[in-house]
């Protein structure tokens, strides 16, 4: 029996408690996860971090949404009153819908009901988180749009228009995973890396997608959207109180959902590391959540690191590097991984298949060795204009200048 | 039962979420009037252009918006092809390569023109 024909027998009760566990997981998760990043990156900057609520520290994130809570929920006067109060909704609403179609667990025992911990099993499971993703950017673009105000508006647009460019990368990455599942359902992705993670097999998809997804949830070293020395908090500028909290939240499980679909999609889901797979049969179905907790954590923990080391990009680099080399490279990507399985299901010999590999190889090697060439020529040029910087309208001269003018000539 | 069912259990978990943390919000907050604490972020002087009124922002964004939907339909495009990869085999590579080429040809004249270029 497929996954979807046993999640497909769910009774509602069923349904709603899986619901209500998928919810509170999520909240839960992003309290913890927000300790855990504050503690991580204190420890990389060599602080402390914070250490007195609760043991370690552990009931901070709660203290700060109680104290946010507290506070008073402003609206500014500029601000459109009911656009301004419906985008956190959008943002929150749609965070949590993406976990819908992940799969948790394999099969497992659900109060004496077999099931698998998975919400619902679509056809076009991955079509629908990314589809779910570009629904949430309305909560970003109308947050910025409706504050009245400059730096929120800049900062929605430049958050909107930076998700949607990052997600073409990202759905173009993925292409490849379909041609070798054979299907976009999430469950069937997974059954479908029973012997290799798509990591391996499909490793450009792989970095496609995880320098995309970091792009796509606005985090550092992409977290231009919040630049704080230009943009103060970017879209979320106006927001007080729980609002902003929910901003907040949805960042929070954004990185989750894009980190379990990486996990989905790449890392063989709920699948035991290899070699591992006996655990599954010793422990029985619910010890796949364990390895699936390892995967996404070891998503977020990479996250985490990106923060602690890189520097903010500038916009025109982090633009250009999506525009001008992530989505070239994918189209090529898709189509040497079309190429090379049409050749294998057609029966061409071996030696068709590694002389067009090699031949792949050298156009790399030739293309990167004539952007070597250009970079360097550039180089040149460019130190050349700086040693003779007179400008095309007269100025007085400086001694220095003219002494090297008339080496020069 | 409706696999789509699911999904809005999940929705209205979120939903409810959200309105039930700004309605709390407004409850237990404190609300004291303050002329500038209601004016926007800034120093002191209300921006002019206001969004909403028909202000203008760079018209580069609009543009980004346009080439993204040329890619997203590709990608949609995509999407089934690849799927049913193994029944249309070699025919369907080779539309498939005609229609990739197609639209970078597209993309290249973009990215001739400038059309890629942030300043």
């Amino acid at each position: 029996m497929t996954t979807a024909q046993l999640i497909g027998q769910d009774p509602g009760w069923i349904i709603a408690v899986k619901g209500l566990i998928v919810f509170a997981v999520c909240i839960l998760l992003t309290l913890m996860s927000v300790w855990g990043e504050r503690r991580i990156v204190s420890i990389m900057q060599m602080r402390i971090g914070p250490n007195r609520v609760g043991k370690f520290g552990l009931l901070q994130a709660l203290a700060d949404g109680v104290k946010l809570a507290l506070k008073e929920d402003l609206i500014p006067k500029a601000a459109d009153r009911i656009v301004f109060v419906i985008a956190p909704i959008i943002s929150a609403t749609t965070c949590f819908m993406s976990f819908a179609v992940i799969p948790f667990t394999g099969k497992v025992n659900f109060f004496g009901h077999e099931t698998a911990m998975q919400l619902t099993d679509l056809p076009v499971g991955v079509l629908y988180v990314l589809s779910i993703a570009s629904v949430g950017v309305y909560g970003i673009v109308l947050a910025g749009w409706s504050s009245g105000s400059t730096y929120p508006l800049l900062g929605g647009l430049r958050s909107s228009a930076q998700v949607i460019s990052y997600e073409v990368a990202m759905g173009l990455s993925l292409v490849a995973v379909f041609i070798y599942a054979g299907s976009m359902s999430t469950s069937d992705i997974v059954a479908a890396q029973d012997k290799w993670w798509y990591s391996v097999v499909l490793f450009p998809s792989f970095v496609i997608y995880a320098i995309s997804m970091v792009g796509e949830t606005n985090r550092a070293p992409f977290d231009l959207a919040e630049a704080e020395g230009e943009l103060v908090g970017g879209f979320h500028t106006e927001y007080s109180s729980l609002k902003f909290a929910l901003f907040f939240l949805a960042e929070y499980v954004n990185i989750i959902a894009v980190s379990a679909l990486a996990t989905t999609l790449f890392l063989g889901g709920y699948h035991a590391f290899p070699g591992l797979g006996f655990t599954e049969s010793w422990l029985g179905g619910w010890f796949t959540l364990f390895w699936f907790a390892i995967k996404v954590l070891g998503f977020f923990f990479v996250f985490v690191w990106l923060r602690g080391t890189l520097p903010r990009l500038r916009y025109d680099q982090f633009m250009k590097f999506g525009w001008k080399v992530l989505i070239p490279v994918s189209l090529a990507w898709i189509l040497i991984v079309a190429t090379l399985r049409t050749l294998s299901l057609e029966g061409a010999p071996q030696a068709v298949i590694v002389g067009f590999t090699l031949g792949i190889v050298l156009i790399v090697l030739a293309v990167s060795s004539l952007f070597d060439r250009a970079r360097e020529k550039n180089e040149v040029t460019a130190r050349d204009i700086g040693e003779i910087s007179t400008p095309s309208f007269p100025v007085p001269a400086l001694p220095v200048a003219k002494a090297r003018l008339e080496d020069h000539v | 039962m409706n696999p789509y069912i699911p999904i809005l259990v999940i929705g209205a978990f979120g939903f409810g979420f959200g309105v039930f943390s700004i309605v709390a919000a407004a409850l237990t907050g404190p609300k004291r009037y303050n002329r500038a604490k209601a004016a926007a972020y800034e120093c002191g002087i209300e921006p002019s252009p206001q969004a909403q009124g028909g202000g203008r922002f760079p018209v580069k964004y609009f543009l980004t918006a346009m080439l993204f939907i040329i890619f997203d339909i590709e990608i949609v495009f995509l999407y089934p092809w690849a799927v049913s990869f193994d029944q249309l085999g070699l025919f369907g590579l080779v539309e498939m390569v005609l229609f990739i080429g197609t639209v970078f040809v597209a993309y290249a004249y973009v990215w001739r023109r400038g059309g890629l270029e942030w300043d």
